[in-house]
């Protein structure tokens, strides 16, 4: 019996310990929001946080999960006011939206490490997401939004 | 015949148990039925089903039916701006509720770019109608005159007095009126619009996908739900010869293994065949599979490699067997030319890698069909369930999740069939789903094509004859065995070339196919746009002429082109020429437009370069320019990639800025990186590692202006791609001096 410990809330799990997280959150924990779009760590649909550092939820088995926190695209705000699900709807981002929870993941840890992160910042920080619908320069523009909202809120 | 009916007043609402209070209204197209026998989905799972509906309820709020399936374009934001601009909605007191898949009520067929296109003008005629019903029942209640009325944020107001009444007050008494006539509605002035053309709009479900609260074909759950995949033949038409049933039974978490049946060509949508291993979880059911050690037969198409098919095709294009546009003496013209132009162009098979891969969530009780699933055709979908497991079509519920991007592959419901013929016989739900790699190796393909160019130039420096020969397996193939010629996929590019060129030949070859071919967004107008937007340009360079110049030159005199006249059967997507022509204004219009945006006479700094093209598609008017610089070490990046869009009138500006940048990137990623090839009639590609799009560091900036056109709307989610690989490699000639004609570029080392 595994303990996971998802967005603040404790779960046992007591299947194959090497199944990818990926499918343990989806199948098992019910957390869809975080996405299958590869299963090889190529796209970055399936990012979720294990202590704040983004992963890919598709190559990283359960059991070395250990006590870290996880963290899904759910854990972030349900009502989606988190600044990067803020600067997401307000520059209407989303095509099909399938890989955003991955893009937005990613997001998330490149602006807690880099406040005011580079077009290169997030060249390079994103490099692994993947968007088959083509919403990279709008992310681009999110990215740099969201990280002026922090600033005003901090600011404020 | 009525277009409209109050479904109220024809006491469908009390059969169904569904409350009265409510104004319901149905768009009703010409010959089809009007009970909606799908709205019952209300009372038993709180989801409407027909085609386009408001429905207003005693809570004020509007319920507005989407019939087509979102896949980023936009559409379940489209559909609602639409309806509720003409009833006076308030946006923040919609509802948008997705409509299950019935063939009574009109195309749900979300493929051709036509969503907008086909149904603008009812969608419109179901908002006034509901409007002007409402406004009569105020009319009624304040017993003034009609005329002083007019609807506002889900109310109606009396203009004299201020007064105002909601919508949900009107209900019962509008319940009882009579849908006005067509011919009686009375349409919004395009100045009075609130959210049509507007960009202020938000996506319908942009919280929902911030929040990871969507549901997608993938995410579909069902009570005591198996998990399903299949390894299909790699090799189209192989079967299976033996596997290992136990082995996969000894994976914990696996309940069972069950051997699909064979394909029998023609594929259709017809699941592949293969053995199914279903259990608890997907990763149990990967792990199977895996396990299955199956031996499969050879097949007739084992002998397909894409080195010598490349080779047979490029044969083909020499004899071709069947002219489909003749105008003119090319024969005489070429061997009269000052100068004789030859190009060949390559684009290999393609495939649509969506984010998220075909899912399908089937559950088959009390000898009925629930089926969730991520598809772009739910009715082709009912259709193809029913005749393969012999269910009444009627008995199959098609449910449509947001897809996790289409573009084409959704539009073949094979994957619902699989998981529909799994539930049937287990008697449990089941979600099969497809691997990427599965999505790659069993697809419906973008055909592999070889086109061959001819141009002559006379002593007067006119291009004064053109030849286009391609060879292409055709889609035809996957619906008729043994089908060799392309069909409708000619009119996409090929025959409606627009250029005003006084002899002209258009042919095709023979070219059997191998794999399933399919559409991907824009299809064949992706490599025969690549052929022509690249000639074009090549021919500009022999006559010496600015590329853009020379485009506005060869488009010749404003005029609406009839190929009637040449010997084409032009099917123009499905339109009357009348009402949208092949107009060269608008092309000339969208090629200047495009020039100012990226100031392109301006002087280019060294190794920059711009490349044009301009294509019609889908009814719509697109020309891009993109600028490419080579660095020191010979490799290309786009920097920027300027597009006019001509669709018509713009409904969702927003959304088609959207589409703009998104087939920016889509046209970038075939014109760089994307190409399957066969061995021995197995695809070698099978992630994104190998079958590689466009990521971060390859993004341009796109710049996107929208023609302010009143004209019908045209296509918007396909137009945008053609363009934009010739104009790449145009641009990189313009930068390099060295012309590119195979693609994916990455081939020659330059990206
Ligand atoms: S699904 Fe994990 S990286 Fe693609
Ligand atoms: S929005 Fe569709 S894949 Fe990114």
């Amino acid at each position: 019996m595994i303990t996971l410990s998802v967005n603040g809330k404790q779960h046992q799990f007591d299947d194959d310990g090497d199944m990818p997280l990926l499918w343990a959150l989806r199948d098992i924990l019910k957390y869809t929001g975080t996405k299958y779009g590869c299963g090889k760590g190529l796209c970055g649909a399936c990012t979720v946080h294990l202590d704040g550092q983004p992963i890919r939820s598709c190559v990283t088995p359960v059991s070395a999960v250990g006590q870290q926190n996880i963290t899904t695209v759910e854990g972030l705000s349900a009502q989606g006011e988190h600044v990067v699900q803020q600067a997401w709807q307000r520059l209407n981002v989303p095509q099909c939206g399938y890989c955003q929870s991955g893009q937005i993941m990613s997001a998330v840890a490149l602006l807690a490490r880099n406040a005011q992160p580079s077009d290169q910042d997030i060249e390079q920080a994103m490099s692994g997401n993947i968007c088959r619908c083509g919403t990279y320069q709008r992310i681009k523009a999110a990215i740099h939004h969201a990280a002026d909202l922090a600033t005003e809120i901090k600011g404020s | 015949m009525k277009y409209i009916e109050n479904v109220s007043r024809r006491g469908f609402l009390k059969k169904l148990g569904i409350s009265s209070s409510a104004l319901v209204l149905g768009v009703q197209l010409p010959s089809m039925l009007t009970i909606p026998k799908a709205l019952a989905a209300v009372t038993n799972t709180g989801q409407f089903a027909p085609n386009v509906y408001v429905q207003i309820g005693s809570d004020n709020i509007v319920s507005i039916v989407v019939h087509r399936s979102e896949m980023g374009q936009g559409i379940r934001t489209s559909i609602p701006m639409i309806v509720a601009d003409e009833l006076g909605a308030d946006w923040q007191q919609i509802k948008v509720v997705q409509g299950l898949g019935d063939k009574k009520y009109g195309s749900q067929n979300t493929d051709g770019s036509r969503s907008v296109r086909r149904f603008y003008q009812p969608l419109r005629e179901a908002g006034a109608a509901a409007r002007m019903m409402l406004q009569q029942a105020a009319a009624q209640q304040w017993q003034v005159d009609v005329s002083e009325t007019y609807a506002k944020n889900n109310t109606i107001v009396h203009k004299n007095t201020g007064q105002t009444i909601a919508f949900s007050a009107l209900v019962a008494r509008a319940s009882q009126l009579a849908v006005p006539e067509t011919a009686s509605l009375v349409l919004k002035a395009k100045k009075d619009f609130n959210f049509i053309g507007k960009s202020n709009v938000a996506l319908v479900d942009g919280k929902n996908i911030a929040t990871g609260a969507t549901t997608y074909g993938f995410d579909v759950e069902l009570d005591n739900m198996q998990y399903a995949v299949i390894a299909r033949p790699p090799v189209l038409g192989a079967t299976v010869k033996s596997y290992n049933a136990q082995a996969a039974k000894a994976i914990t978490g696996v309940i069972d293994v069950v051997q699909m049946p064979d394909l029998v060509e023609p594929a259709v949508f017809k699941p592949l065949g293969g053995v199914a291993v279903i259990a608890k979880n997907t990763w149990a059911a990967m792990q199977g599979r895996a396990a299955l050690a199956i031996e499969w037969t050879d097949s007739v198409h084992s002998g397909y490699n894409s080195a010598s098919y490349k080779i047979a095709l490029a044969e083909s294009c020499d004899k071709p067997a069947k002219i489909i546009r003749r105008k003119g003496d090319v024969g005489k013209a070429l061997a009269e030319a000052k100068q004789v132009i030859t190009s060949a162009y390559y684009v290999p098979e393609l495939i649509h890698v969506p984010m998220e891969p075909p899912a399908a969530a089937a559950h088959f009780h009390d000898g009925v069909f629930d089926i969730w699933a991520c598809t772009q055709t739910p009715q082709s979908a009912q259709a193809t369930v029913a005749q393969i497991t012999g269910v009444a079509p009627e008995q199959v519920n098609i449910n449509v999740t947001l897809l996790g991007g289409g573009f084409g592959r959704k539009s073949k419901p094979d994957f619902i069939v699989e998981a529909a013929l799994l539930s049937k016989q287990l008697q449990v739900p089941i979600r099969v789903m497809w691997s990427r790699e599965d999505e790659i190796q069993n697809g419906y393909y973008h055909a592999v094509s070889y086109q061959k160019l001819v141009a002559g130039i006379d002593e007067n420096n006119q291009v004064s004859a053109w030849q286009h020969h391609a060879a292409e397996p055709p889609i035809a193939s996957t619906f008729s065995q043994g089908a060799d010629l392309i069909g409708s996929e000619a009119d996409l590019g090929l025959i409606d070339m627009p250029y005003d060129i006084a002899n002209v030949s258009c042919g095709i070859g023979k070219a059997p196919a191998h794999t399933r071919i399919g559409w991907m967004r824009s299809v064949t107008n992706i490599n025969h746009a690549f052929a022509l937007c690249s000639f074009v340009d090549e021919l500009a360079n022999a006559r010496g002429m600015d590329s853009k110049d020379n485009l506005i030159a060869m488009l010749g005199a404003d005029r609406k082109i009839d190929l009637s006249q040449q010997q084409a059967q032009y099917g123009n997507y499905g339109e009357s020429l009348a009402q949208f022509p092949i107009d060269t204004a608008r092309m000339k219009a969208v090629i200047e437009k495009v020039a100012t945006m990226a100031n392109w006479q301006r002087k280019r700094a060294k190794g920059h370069g711009l490349g044009i093209a301009m294509h019609r598609s889908f009814v719509s008017y697109v020309a891009c320019v993109v600028e490419v610089v080579e660095d020191s070490a010979g490799k290309i990046k786009v920097t920027d990639v300027w597009i006019a869009v001509d669709c018509g009138l713009a409904v969702n500006p927003e959304r088609i800025r959207s589409q703009m940048e998104g087939a920016a990137i889509f046209g970038l990623s075939l014109a760089f990186y994307s190409e399957l090839s066969a061995k021995d009639g197995a695809i070698e590609q099978s992630n994104f590692d190998n079958y590689q799009i466009a990521r971060y560091a390859d993004t341009p900036t796109t710049h996107v202006e929208i023609i302010d056109s009143d004209a019908p709307p045209g296509g918007v989610g396909e137009p945008g791609v053609p363009p934009i690989a010739p104009a790449i490699t145009n641009a990189i000639f313009n930068a390099t001096g060295k012309r590119y004609r195979e693609l994916p570029l990455k081939q020659y080392g330059i990206v």
